[in-house]
């Protein structure tokens, strides 16, 4: 995906939100900590172009809820900021990738410390398969099909899938700093 | 002497054949034949009916410890005679003298004649020493002519010393008509109280409690005085600090009857070791800093060092497995004393690992501390020499042999050491005590 | 990082890690359901060979805010007294499968021994006179929160500096830091030695009051003037207590910190404690976030491993 290919992606998604939810009345955007940030932002921008007003924006940290704790070093890059209780509200998490469905399970428990939303919907830049969890996406950018060794990259300018040096050496794998533009 | 008189021990007639020998007189190449107790011939090319082989070694006059925990009465899961003998015999000393604070502490006839029956048997000689004060309280005299009577020859009110300045006088002015020896622990118990460690950069930096260099200092020169004063013999327990012994070699130097042991730890270790809270670095007097170390190191190479001490202080798990300022002070060193002290201090055929001390200490120096100068405090008639007609207590060491410091397997009940690990270069391979070796290729034989 | 012992050799980074970590937290406890799941299934053991019923319910709350089961083993001295060594004491500990001990005594260096002897994570509460890392934390936190940043700040801590754990952590924590740091004491409370201490030294605290940032007091305790170490209390009120005067001579935007417990009317005069610019209550709040901060540090996730470098891709999603 090039960055024309990411743009017109997200203004579908926008659109696609808008219609499920007849408008943006009591939706509130959550990107996932960190490479959904940038995404639900930019979003919320697009939104905007058609719709009154902006949906608020607010961030939520998994950190704290995953179940895998002990597999990842993990260390929380943004505090979780969310704009006001979700009780009754409609909250589309969004994130960059959709893998396994672990990240996704970690934020539904967490955002039911923030209150209880009458729904809880799930856009996703990159749907790459290799689901875990009964876990599927509301909104999708693309559909990418990858192998597990795999890595997918992501950014505003771009999608990209990056192949590990040599299979079963993860630490020879390619850093990428996906997520983070 | 009576009491502490040993019958010689039969034993037959052996020869040590293919070391060197040095003694007083120096050092050179000779086989000594041992029979009945007694050295008969020293020479070269000399035969008996067996040989103790002793290539490569040197043989000295045996090694004299004046400053040991025994345990015994009162604290034998941590020590008893046997078990300190034991090791001391394996660490090549053939004499060792037992404090006296033990419990009860060692102040009466009765107790004198306790111990020598305790060391009845064992690995090497144990002479008892005795308190200065009954109970060692610091109160009242303990009937030193009496103990003396016994043999004892050194007074000490180990732990505490004599604080009070009149009581010290006495004691000076009465053992020195008797030929006896009053030990001072120098520790001033104002400015120590509370103390863990040395008073200074380190003890700051880990919150510790100091005892500052001056709680030795001030008492090192007030009975400096005493002993100038009374013309009594003064010897001063385990002193720490570079000003202590300036003040001990001046004074002695003016013609004082001074003389002071110096332990091996605060020859090996600064304070510093003691910033991983290990217990078996704490120490009475505690660990003293880098410069004190050197000091001590070139006062012993210049051989002004009366005596070098185990200050052997055995103690249970219970009293180490602590914090470090909770756990008691001392740690066990009988067996690996000499070993250590070749290992770290001497330059004398010590091959790769040989630079260790900024002042290397000579090999005769080393000895001399160990051995006749100590064995002069104890018994007068003592002559340093190894030659014919002289007692055969004599140590074979080997200054080559390489091995490995476990405590683990060391004949001592105590185990504690900061120097476990250590790799040793140099071992007593046998110990003659009274003309039986009671040590044969660093097994104990008894 | 498996231990937090000390604060002394501590790098800026992970000074600085732990803190943006305690940032997370502070969020979670400003919630109304003040807790999450992060430490599902550990076993966090507060033990206490000296009371402070205030630091170990600090540690206690964070470790529950983050879903860890709790212990409390109140060591009493009889106990100890019946021959059990320290030793004794963690083994049996162990046994239990304790994933972290936070353990608080009288002896400096007790931890250090206890991680010698232990393969879980130790965490110092307090060590004799040596150090107390997390208060040094909070402390760092809470100056953080009040001013952005401690780099250019200048500190003075005033008071019993010798016989203080809470210094000898503070020192490092806030020069690691950026801070600049001027101990204020009479020589009889300083340690014995101030070398290799990356501080200034002052005996007069009116001449450096209006030069600091930040004054952090030290709670004076009755017994110093027993050891003769100060004359009487009342002379070390009128020579270093922040009294109201003092407290007008402060800089407009200077803070005063103190520990706790505070001695009102010795280190510190009633009104001073009270006003807006003493952040005592904020260190209290901000000790709970910092504690989670390092517990979760501590207990979380394999650390730093090669493997992990890799994995933080391939779980990523």
């Amino acid at each position: 995906m090039e960055a024309g290919d990411v743009a017109r992606a997200l203004r579908r998604m926008a659109h696609e939100i808008a219609e499920r939810n007849h408008g943006l009345d009591g939706v509130v955007l959550v990107g996932l900590v960190t490479g959904g940030v940038p995404l639900a932002e930019q979003l919320a921008v697009v939104l905007s172009e058609f719709e009154p007003a902006a949906p608020p924006v607010g961030r939520l940290d998994v950190s704290f809820y995953r179940d895998d704790l002990s597999l990842r070093r993990v260390l929380p890059h943004a505090v979780t900021d969310i704009p006001g209780d979700l009780t009754d509200r409609v909250v589309v998490l969004v994130d960059d990738v959709l893998f396994t469905g672990r990240t996704v399970r970690a934020a539904l428990d967490a955002l039911n410390d923030h209150g209880r939303p009458r729904a809880v919907q799930l856009a996703v830049l990159v749907d790459r398969g290799h689901r875990e969890l009964p876990i599927r996406p509301d909104f999708v950018g693309k559909n990418l099909p990858t192998r597990r060794d795999e890595d997918v990259k992501v950014g505003l300018d771009g999608v990209e899938i990056v192949r590990r040096f040599a299979t079963g050496d993860t630490s020879a794998s390619v850093r990428t700093e996906a997520g983070e533009s | 002497m009576s009491e502490l008189a040993e019958r010689p021990a039969v034993a037959g007639e052996f020869v040590l054949r293919g070391a060197e020998v040095l003694d007083r007189s120096g050092r050179r190449r000779a086989d000594v034949v041992v029979s009945d107790g007694l050295v008969v011939a020293v020479g070269e090319g000399l035969s008996a009916a067996t040989v103790l082989d002793a290539g490569g070694c040197i043989i000295t006059p045996g090694l004299v410890d004046l400053n040991a925990g025994v345990g015994q009465p009162g604290y034998e899961e941590t020590e008893t005679v046997h078990s300190a003998a034991r090791a001391a015999a394996l660490g090549g000393f053939t004499t060792i003298v037992a404090r006296a604070d033990t419990h009860p502490v060692v102040d009466s006839a009765a107790m004198v004649k306790e111990v020598l029956a305790f060391g009845a048997g064992a690995s090497c000689r144990v002479l008892p020493a005795a308190t200065v004060t009954v109970g060692a309280k610091g109160e009242r005299l303990a009937p030193l002519a009496e103990l003396a009577s016994l043999g004892v020859r050194l007074f000490a009110d180990d732990g505490r010393g004599i604080p009070d300045a009149r009581l010290l006088r006495r004691a000076l002015e009465y053992a020195a008509a008797l030929g006896v020896v009053v030990v001072q622990f120098a520790q001033d118990p104002s400015l120590a109280a509370g103390g863990e460690m040395h008073e200074g950069v380190w003890s700051s930096l880990l919150g510790i409690p100091g005892i500052p260099s001056e709680a030795e200092e001030v008492v090192v020169m007030r009975d400096l005085a005493l002993a100038r004063l009374t013309g009594g013999h003064l010897h001063f327990r385990t002193l720490s600090t570079a000003a202590s012994w300036a003040m001990v070699s001046g004074a002695r130097r003016r013609g004082l009857r001074v003389s002071a042991e110096a332990a091996l730890h605060h020859l090996l270790l600064a304070d510093a070791a003691c910033a991983e809270f290990d217990p078996a670095t704490k120490f009475r007097p505690p660990l003293r800093p880098e410069d004190d170390r050197r000091a001590l190191q070139a006062t012993l190479a210049a051989g002004e060092v009366d005596c070098l001490v185990s200050d052997h202080t055995p103690h249970s798990i219970e009293d180490k497995e602590v914090p470090f300022g909770e756990a008691a002070a001392g740690a066990s060193s009988l067996e690996w004393l000499v070993a250590l002290a070749l290992t770290e201090l001497t330059l004398v055929d010590v091959g790769e690992g040989g630079d260790r001390a900024a002042v290397p200490v000579g090999l005769a120096e080393l000895i001399g501390a160990l051995s006749w100068k100590p064995a002069a405090l104890v018994d007068p008639a003592s002559t340093g020499l190894v030659e014919r007609g002289t007692v055969a207590d004599l140590t074979v060491i080997d200054p080559t042999a390489t091995w490995t410091l476990d405590p683990l397997r060391g004949a001592s009940r105590s185990r504690t050491t900061p120097f476990a690990g250590r790799a040793l270069r140099g071992r007593v391979r046998h110990t003659i005590v009274r003309g039986v070796p009671v040590v044969i290729d660093a097994v104990a034989q008894r | 990082m498996k231990h937090l012992l000390g604060i002394a050799g501590m790098s800026r980074e992970s000074l600085e890690e732990l803190l943006v970590l305690a940032d997370s937290f502070a969020e979670v406890n400003a919630r109304p359901i003040p807790k999450v799941p992060a430490l599902r299934g550990k076993t966090v053991a507060t033990l206490f060979f000296e009371d402070s019923t205030r630091t170990r319910l600090s540690f206690e709350t964070a470790a529950k805010r983050l879903s860890a089961d709790t212990l409390s083993f109140s060591v009493s001295s009889s106990s100890v007294k019946k021959g059990e060594t320290l030793r004794d004491t963690a083994l049996t500990l162990e046994a239990m499968r304790i994933d972290a001990v936070v353990v608080r005594h009288a002896s400096s260096g007790a931890p250090w021994q206890l991680a010698r002897w232990l393969d879980c994570s130790v965490l110092n509460a307090g060590d004799g006179w040596h150090e107390h890392p997390t208060q040094a934390l909070l402390d760092a936190f809470t100056l953080r929160q009040r001013f952005g940043s401690l780099d250019g700040l200048r500190i003075a801590i005033v008071g019993d500096i010798k016989h203080s754990r809470v210094a000898r952590s503070n020192v490092w924590a806030f020069t690691a830091l950026g801070a600049e740091v001027v101990l204020v004491a009479p020589r009889t409370l300083l340690p014995p030695s101030l070398e290799g201490w990356p501080v200034q030294m002052s005996e007069d605290l009116d001449a450096v009051l209006g030069t600091v940032d930040v004054v952090y007091l030290l709670r004076m305790q009755l017994e110093r003037q027993n050891e003769a170490l100060v004359p009487t209390l009342r002379e070390y009120t009128a020579r270093y207590g922040l009294t109201v005067d003092r407290a007008d001579r402060l800089a407009e935007r200077a803070v005063v910190l103190h520990p706790g417990p505070m001695n009102r009317g010795v280190e510190i005069a009633p009104e001073v404690a009270d006003l807006e610019r003493c952040l005592v209550l904020d260190q209290v709040a901000n000790g709970v976030s910092v504690r989670m901060a390092v517990l979760f540090k501590l207990l979380a996730g394999a650390d730093g491993s090669a493997a992990d470098e890799g994995s933080e891709r391939v779980g990523h999603e």
